[in-house]
């Protein structure tokens, strides 16, 4: 029973990460058919940022790390708007060159952020409660993992209400479902589009903050490795399908956890097997593309 | 004479490897409705999908004496050009009230004469806009770009496919338009060109082959068939 808790518990705060990054990527996707696959690094970038803000070493207090939070997502907010303007803007209409430019960014930031910080994985600061582990059932859990869960269920609530009651949401929710017919209504989608980019930023950049807490160390390939999960989350749960995405999350965490556990080193595998069967079963995702 | 609202000039339109539109050229005076009319695939909606800058033309494009070709499409809407698109295009996942709020434009309050148009539409206002029926549909495309204060209206088969009482419903929502802009109308149903249409703009195979007045056209049984392919008095009721 206690294995079992501390799997779901785990698992869920690993969909947590993976809904932190792939909340972006889908609503990018779902209102312009921009696939960002730099969207990783802007994780890896929010998480750096958030240990520049905790220099000092050792276990930080309560109050740096919500700095620690604020300079996380302030960063990966800024390295989407960044990214927007400069390369995805630019070529505009052209998928399959915003693709590729993405990809490319992402291998230079990755690159980028040896040459300034090192290969090597350095200890993540966060205060004591983060390390600290609580008895559910038998189990003893760590904070972080409440912490990952928290903040994503509080990212998930915030752009459903964003996206409900703000004119901006209304723009993106029509948009994701018919983008010309938008513009022919008198409305800069692009305008729209540069907004979801950089809360979709926020929210990796906010993701790289919890991730650095979750595993206790970062290194210059966290969001990209993460990144490839969020790929197969948001295909799972239908592109630019907030809900879908959501569900997708957790549905992949926690199989992931509980596969590696019983079933020794077969999750990552069954996470495929999972995408595999939903792209033969219903190709569109298990949920329609509604930014709902 | 004043000078015409939309002047079109030389319009072309290639997709893929076919010409579609083939040199274009029509004019719309200010004020009342003009047709646009012609066989099924002769480039209505293309033409109309250039002038929204929908599409890619070359060719110039004028409002008001204003040149609009190349500019993005938001910005010619800004510019006071309303568009009711073929197939509707409500955004089926939002409710009728939220596609209205979303149509409508900075400083545009035509609440009044939208509700007074399609009181339908005022008690459907929470409703899911994919659940409507094609009429009810129509009056919310219509309704999206009634409540701005738009000069010219370009609107694309607009009782296409909807019941004979609910074509009278649609004519009549165009009529009160008019009054208040200038239309184009592109519509396969005769009886409703004839009862609002001042003049008329005929293509065929991407270019125009007739203008003039419509109810001219209209009466020349003859002509009527070789433009349009059928007569007045086969056309839908
Ligand atoms: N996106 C497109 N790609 C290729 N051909 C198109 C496209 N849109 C329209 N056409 C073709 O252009 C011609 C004119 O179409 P359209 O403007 O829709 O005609 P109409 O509205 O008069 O029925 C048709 O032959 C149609 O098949
Ligand atoms: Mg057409």
């Amino acid at each position: 029973m206690s294995t079992v808790i501390l799997l779901a518990v785990t698992g869920l705060a690993l969909g947590a990460l993976y809904f932190l990054i792939a909340a972006g990527i889908s609503l990018a996707f779902g209102l312009m058919h921009v696939l960002n696959f730099a969207h990783g690094a802007f994780l890896t970038i929010g998480a750096y940022a958030g240990y520049l803000v905790a220099s000092g070493g050792g276990d930080v207090g309560t109050g740096r790390f919500v700095l620690m939070l604020a300079a996380g997502t302030l960063a990966g907010a800024l390295a989407a708007v960044v990214t927007e303007l400069l390369l995805i803007r630019p070529l505009y209409g052209n998928t399959h060159a915003q693709l590729l430019v993405t990809v490319g960014l992402s291998l230079a930031l990755v690159a980028l952020i040896e040459e300034l910080a090192g290969s090597d994985a350095r200890g993540y600061h966060s205060p004591g409660w983060a390390n600290a582990t609580t008895e559910i059932a038998g189990s003893a859990i760590r904070g972080s993992r409440f912490l990952a869960i928290g903040v994503a269920v509080l990212v998930l609530a915030a752009l459903v209400v964003f996206l409900r009651r703000t004119r901006y949401g209304l723009i993106i929710r029509a948009g994701v479902e018919n983008r010309s017919m938008v513009t022919a209504l008198g409305i800069d989608v692009r305008r729209a589009f540069t907004l979801v980019f950089a809360l979709g930023g926020a929210a990796a950049g906010l993701g790289g903050v919890i991730a650095g807490s979750y595993f206790g160390q970062v290194e210059p390939r966290v969001g990209t490795g993460l990144f490839i999960y969020a790929l197969i989350v948001i295909v799972i749960g239908g592109l630019g399908s907030l809900t879908g995405t959501a569900v997708a999350a957790v549905l992949v965490g926690l199989l992931q956890q509980f596969l590696n556990y019983y079933a020794a080193g077969v999750g990552d595998l069954s996470v495929l097997a999972l995408l595999a069967l939903v792209l033969l079963a219903r190709p569109a995702g298990l949920f329609r593309s509604t930014a709902s | 004479m004043s000078s015409p609202l939309l002047e079109v000039t030389d319009l072309h339109v290639r997709i893929g490897g076919s010409h579609i539109l083939q040199g274009v050229g029509f004019t719309v005076a200010k004020g009342g409705v003009t047709a646009l009319l012609g066989r099924n695939g002769v480039g209505k909606t293309t033409t109309i999908k250039a002038v929204m800058g929908l599409v890619r033309s070359t060719g110039t494009i004028t409002l008001d004496g204003a040149a609009i070709g190349g500019a993005r499409t938001f910005a010619i809407v800004r510019r006071g050009v309303g568009y009711v698109p073929e197939d509707r295009e409500v955004f089926a996942g939002l409710t009728v009230g939220e596609n209205l709020r979303l149509a409508r434009l900075d400083g545009a309050d035509r609440w009044d004469l939208v509700f007074d148009l399609f009181p339908e539409l005022k008690k459907r206002l929470g409703q899911q806009a994919g659940t409507l029926s094609g009429g009810q549909q129509q009056m919310v495309s219509l309704a999206r770009v009634l409540l701005n204060d738009h000069r010219l209206l370009l609107v694309d088969e607009p009782t296409k496919g909807l019941a004979p009482k609910v074509v009278g419903e649609v004519a009549d929502a165009l009529a009160r338009a008019a009054e208040i802009a200038t239309l184009v109308l592109v519509e396969q149903d005769l009886k409703v060109v004839r009862r609002l249409a001042g003049d008329a703009v005929v293509l065929d195979h991407g270019q125009v082959v007739h203008t003039g007045d419509a109810a001219a056209l209209l009466a020349d049984e003859e002509l009527t068939r070789r433009l349009l392919g059928v007569g007045m008095s086969e056309g839908a009721a």
